[in-house]
């Protein structure tokens, strides 16, 4: 409780919180909040030439190249990319902390095994790993979490293994084992819970991540797929209109980095506070 | 295989009368000066057995020669190695004269025996080349794709200057045949030398030679003084910048550093150029054969039922469609393009009816509508095109779920029996390889293409159609061309009535130049040396 | 020391052969087809099939991988399956842009970093620290897309300072580069200033100081050599991070490099040239990971090797 009340004392805190549960509201009232249906092509959302709207009256943040609002474009959009946020990057927690924590805890062939395949899966080029996974299993929205969950969970992995490490050779562990106490008992009662400090920052520092992955792999065109919005594939599909309508790439592009900027700052505080090694330095 | 091959304008005319090659060349162009061509896609490569791409296609016509050309900016073969040819009365056999003293870049003098060997290097399997099924028809093909010989006995180098061509049926378009890249002549002791390489130095006849390639970056090709149409090539240098973006190389075309934007003009600065006096007679519009298509899979339920496949033609808005893309194209409503000769401009078609679709889907049983996926190339704008298409279906009850993915993909599903219901062509779609309406047929819409690997994505196959296409290919003989025409053109409207495609649209090709580039407007979207004639242009 | 050396880098080439398995795995389930493509749309099947048998894609997978092995360890990459060149060659033409692009992005990453971070230690607490975090931490919440589109559209297509993308010398250089750095910078900021700020809480920092020693001179020959040894180990887990960024700023920029290339080869599935660039781009990682195991202990001997 006292590290939630900290935490909200700290202005850039609050005012990411207040960005994050707009976007939440944003997304689930979305059908009641969006001016237009996001789907739908207006005859009038397109110049007679075929160019889209800029911001104005009827169309308050203009249209896409196929006369769409993109006001709704983006309120709906935010469904997908929170829904790829927190399902991907809650998978790779679950991975990665399964790896490392069994890892750490049962070492021998079996942990040094996983970790001999988590570094392999270090010396992949993320970016090109997931591009392929998702040229493999034709994507959608369930496919693209798991292709990002399969990339990012490596990392966690790593933290979760060496934080397993250090804690099983603190002494309470140790006395913990001379008393007797089976080995699921420390696992539940004493090492868990000194992880899970760990394991809610990289929940939180990881939906950042993978935000940023989604948008990426949408705007080379092999992430979410279309008409589904995200704010990743709107940039996508406007990019070559970039110079001479910017808003329909920097108004999402601005939406894609506020969140994931928000997150960051979260998860960078929630450390502050739950680390207790870094107490009272920053 | 991928934006290629050739586009054309005009209606061609299969046999025209010797022209000197000295006639071509334009009286009042200077020689000189360097020109910088931009591209955003590598060359892969200049071998002309193997390159079948947007930038490589012009780059090879203007290192190699082959027997037959077109005559510049037209769809009009004339003769181009060959100093002569004559047809037997039968249509089977083809005798060639050579023009003398023609060398290649080398310095050693092109002979009939280059002919013969540059035709069964293209159609050889080791070679892997894609043009290798254009030769099917010349005698002993089957022998040399079998393996079971590298030399076509349908060709023969009589002496040193005259071969001798017979085939195993007529065909009206083998002298279309002997004017596409893949027949140019190469030198066997460069190709030898070089081996799997010799596309990144190549060596031909052509106007030009390879003077520099950095690869990813550069390609310089520099005038062959010794070429053998007199007076050609104009320019002295050209450089073809390759990464660049076609936004990036209009910016620079403005400030001066780019004379040609290779790529085109792309749709956010299209509106601005058609809008600005200053480029108006610098972008250059040109017609091309080329038509952009759903296909409907013939075999897999519920576009196995006629009535179905004529609602989706009546669903789809077309004229909504070219809008989106800014209006560089026009709808259309049969297969062929407006500009191939055979277009039927009394038909047409089927016009865009919401309620007239709803009743027919209802009469087949889908008043309801039915769930389908549609699959699309995953660059821009086929995503989009695709997802009008989605909307105007939903508007009928058909739900279709896209399939966004890379080019390969969509291939390798197109064909597939029991995958792609349906397929928008955009990005992969058909441009002819030469001016005539069989090229539209055979492997797209006959039952040749209908087979897994094959290119005709709606599975159809019409037997009585097929043997229809057969027997207007064989009427070989000039007085039967237009005879022949008007099959062709029955075809493709007996076609639509099965409606295994929707036409949807005919795109058009801009290229925009410097201010100091000259040479006639045909030039820069030529039908045949696409996009550019560069042996033709010059600086003023 | 030198059986240490041996096992890393004996491990070193058990991920790179881990990592081409895995790729060539990934790219043999890939529903596409290239002896198809090779072979063009007029092709007949017996072609098609002819063409498959000739590069080996109708054997078994393991033959396929136990052959592409052979060649590899002979310094041979295969041919491209659209360009029809050496994958070697490709990488060869395509490596030293790739080098510039990154060597300039680090430069900028560590230039940028450092002194942001080093200022910001100092003036710990104040506007310049909360400003310089706030920036940094846009640059690790920003895709790498968005920045590259953002630089171009202002300092390109806006204020005309820069070339609009394409290869060539410094002008061209600067836009992808400073995307890179500024972006990358964010992460060694935090890390120069909370490591400086430990330094400076250490005891002979403080003694030091005590001595009358000027601040500067401590902050430059005392505490910053400490601080920045932390940073090393970075570096050589950036590479990693860096090849995903190569992907899209040289897309973005049209820069030529290894990123282009691997770009176009996987929208063609050009299965040789993503085996070859993957396999690069492992390479550099691993390499950048020893180097960076190998050198801590030179700089910094209170970190025992042994517990490696």
């Amino acid at each position: 409780m006292s590290t939630a009340v900290a935490l909200l004392r700290r202005p850039t805190v609050a005012v990411s919180l207040l960005y994050i549960v707009l976007v939440v509201v944003l997304a689930a009232l979305a059908p009641w909040l969006s001016p237009f249906d996001p789907s739908e092509q207006f005859i009038e959302g397109l110049s007679m030439e075929g160019a889209p709207l800029a911001p104005g009256d009827i169309y308050w943040l203009g249209t896409d190249l196929l006369g769409r609002d993109l006001l709704s474009r983006l309120i709906y959009g935010a469904r997908t990319s929170l829904f790829i946020g927190l399902v991907a990057n809650g998978m790779a927690v679950l991975i990665g902390t399964l790896v490392g924590l069994t890892a750490g805890f049962l070492r021998g062939w079996l942990g040094s095994a996983l970790m001999r395949f988590t570094d392999l899966m270090m010396a992949f080029p993320a970016l090109l790993l997931a591009i392929a996974l998702s040229a493999i299993f034709q994507p959608s929205v369930w496919i693209v979490a798991l292709v990002i969950a399969m990339v990012n969970w490596v990392q966690v992995a790593r933290v979760i293994y060496s934080e397993t490490i250090a804690l099983s050779a603190r002494d309470f562990v140790a006395v913990e084992r001379t008393l007797g106490a089976s080995s699921l008992r420390i696992l539940f009662s004493h090492l868990l819970p000194h992880l899970l400090p760990t394991i809610l920052v990289w929940a939180t520092l990881g939906i950042s991540t993978t935000v940023l992955l989604e948008a990426t792999l949408s705007y080379l065109g092999v992430g979410v797929q279309p008409p589904t919005p995200s704010w990743g594939n709107i940039i996508f599909e406007s990019q070559t209109y970039f110079t001479s309508a910017p808003w329909l790439v920097f108004i999402p592009g601005a939406a894609i980095i506020l969140l994931s900027l928000a997150f960051n700052l979260v998860g960078d505080a929630l450390r502050d506070e739950l680390d207790p090694t870094l107490q009272g330095r920053s | 295989m991928k934006r290629t091959a050739l586009s054309l304008v005009i209606a061609a005319t299969l046999f025209t009368g010797p022209l000197l090659a000295d006639e071509l060349v334009d009286a009042n162009a200077k020689n000189g000066g360097s020109v910088v061509v931009t591209y955003q896609n590598d060359v892969a490569t200049l071998d002309p057995a193997i390159g079948y791409d947007w930038q490589n296609w012009s780059m090879i016509k203007s290192l190699f020669d082959g027997l037959m050309d077109y005559k510049p900016g037209t769809t009009e073969l004339v003769k181009d190695l060959a100093e002569d040819y004559s047809i037997s009365a039968d249509g089977l056999v083809y005798s060639f004269t050579l023009k003398k003293g023609v060398k290649f870049h080398n310095g050693r003098e092109m002979k009939a025996s280059d002919v013969k060997y540059s035709l069964e290097r293209t159609v050889n399997p080791k070679t892997q080349s894609p043009g290798s099924g254009f030769f099917s028809s010349i005698a002993g093909y089957e022998d040399v794709t079998g393996g079971k010989s590298e030399t076509l006995s349908g060709v023969e180098a009589t002496d040193d200057y005259h071969v001798k061509i017979t085939l195993s049926a007529p065909n009206a378009t083998f002298l279309h045949i002997m004017a596409i890249n893949f027949a140019s002549v190469v030198p066997k002791e460069e190709v030898e030398k070089w081996g799997a390489d010799f596309g990144k130095h190549p060596v031909g006849t052509g106007a030009y030679s390879l003077g520099e390639w950095k690869l990813g970056q550069q390609i310089v090709f520099k005038k062959n003084p010794a070429y053998f149409h007199t007076g050609l090539p104009h320019l002295d240098t050209i450089t073809f910048e390759v990464g660049q973006d076609p936004m990036v190389a209009l910016l620079r075309l403005e400030k001066g550093e780019v004379d040609i934007a290779g790529d085109g003009v792309p749709p956010a600065k299209f509106l601005q150029f058609k809008n600005d006096p200053k480029f108006k007679d610098r972008m250059v519009v040109g017609e091309q054969l080329h038509t952009g298509y759903l296909t409907l899979k013939t075999t897999l339920p519920p576009f196995d039922n006629l009535k179905v496949r004529q609602a989706v033609n009546m669903a789809i808005s077309k004229d909504r469609i070219v809008r989106i893309i800014n209006g560089r194209a026009t709808p259309a409503n049969q297969p062929l393009p407006p500009a191939m000769p055979g277009y039927d401009k009394a038909f047409k078609g089927y016009a865009y009816d919401v309620e007239g679709a709803k009743k027919l889907l209802a009469e087949a049983g889908f008043a309801k509508g039915f769930d389908t996926e549609l699959f699309v190339m995953n660059t821009e704008p086929q995503p989009r095109i695709a997802q009008s298409i989605q909307q105007d279906l939903a508007k009928v009850g058909i739900r279709a779920q896209i399939k966004s993915l890379a080019q390969a993909n969509v291939i390798a599903a197109g064909s597939a029996k029991d995958q792609a219901p349906m397929v928008w062509s955009g990005g992969m779609g058909w441009i002819a390889d030469f001016p005539d309406p069989s090229n539209f047929y055979g492997p797209i819409l006959g039952c040749s293409g209908a087979v897994d690997g094959g290119w005709n994505w709606s599975l159809y196959c019409n037997k009585k159609l097929d043997a229809d296409a057969a027997k207007a290919d064989a009427m070989a003989k000039p007085e039967q061309s237009a005879e022949r025409i008007a099959l062709w053109s029955k075809i493709f409207t007996d076609v639509m009535a099965d409606a295994p495609w929707v036409p949807i649209f005919n795109e058009q090709r801009f290229t925009v130049r410097s201010e100091r580039m000259a040479g006639g407007n045909d030039l820069y979207v030529d039908p045949v040396h696409v996009p550019v004639n560069y042996d033709h242009i010059w600086v003023k | 020391m030198l059986t240490f050396i041996g096992r890393r880098i004996g491990y070193s080439l058990l991920i790179l052969l881990g990592v081409s398995l895995i790729t060539y795995l990934l790219l043999f389930m890939l529903p596409a087809d290239p002896a198809r493509q090779i072979a063009g749309r007029s092709a007949t099947p017996e072609v098609v099939a002819g063409i498959r048998a000739q590069l080996g894609l109708d054997l078994p997978f393991y033959q396929q991988y136990a052959h592409y092995l052979g060649n590899l360890l002979q310094g041979d990459l295969g041919r491209s399956y659209i360009q029809r060149s050496e994958v070697t060659e490709l990488l060869g033409s395509r490596l030293q842009p790739s080098l510039e692009l990154m060597a300039a992005g680090i430069g900028f990453e560590l230039l940028i970093g450092i002194s942001l971070g080093v200022i910001a230690a100092l003036r710990r607490g104040g506007i310049a620290d909360r400003l310089l975090t706030a920036l940094s931490f846009i640059g690790v919440s920003a895709p790498q897309f968005i920045a590259a589109m953002l630089f171009l559209y202002f300092f390109a297509v806006q204020l005309e300072w820069f070339p609009m993308g394409g290869y060539g010398g410094l002008k061209h250089l600067m836009l992808p580069a400073l995307t890179l750095g500024l972006l990358g910078s964010g992460w060694y900021s935090r890390m120069v200033r909370s490591s400086m700020i430990e330094v400076l809480h250490q005891d002979f920092i403080r003694t030091a100081r005590a001595k009358g020693l000027s601040r500067a001179r401590v902050v430059l020959r005392h505490v910053l050599p400490n601080a920045i040894v932390p940073i090393i180990p970075m570096i050589g887990i950036d590479i990693g991070v860096f090849m995903g960024g190569l992907v899209v700023v040289e897309s973005v920029f049209g820069w030529p490099g290894i990123g282009q290339l691997a770009w176009q080869a996987i929208q063609q599935v050009d299965i040789p040239v993503i085996v070859g660039v993957t396999t690069i781009c492992a390479v550099a990682i691993v390499l950048g990971n020893l180097i960076a195991d190998l050198v801590i202990p030179l700089i910094d001997p209170r970190i025992d090797i042994k517990k490696h």
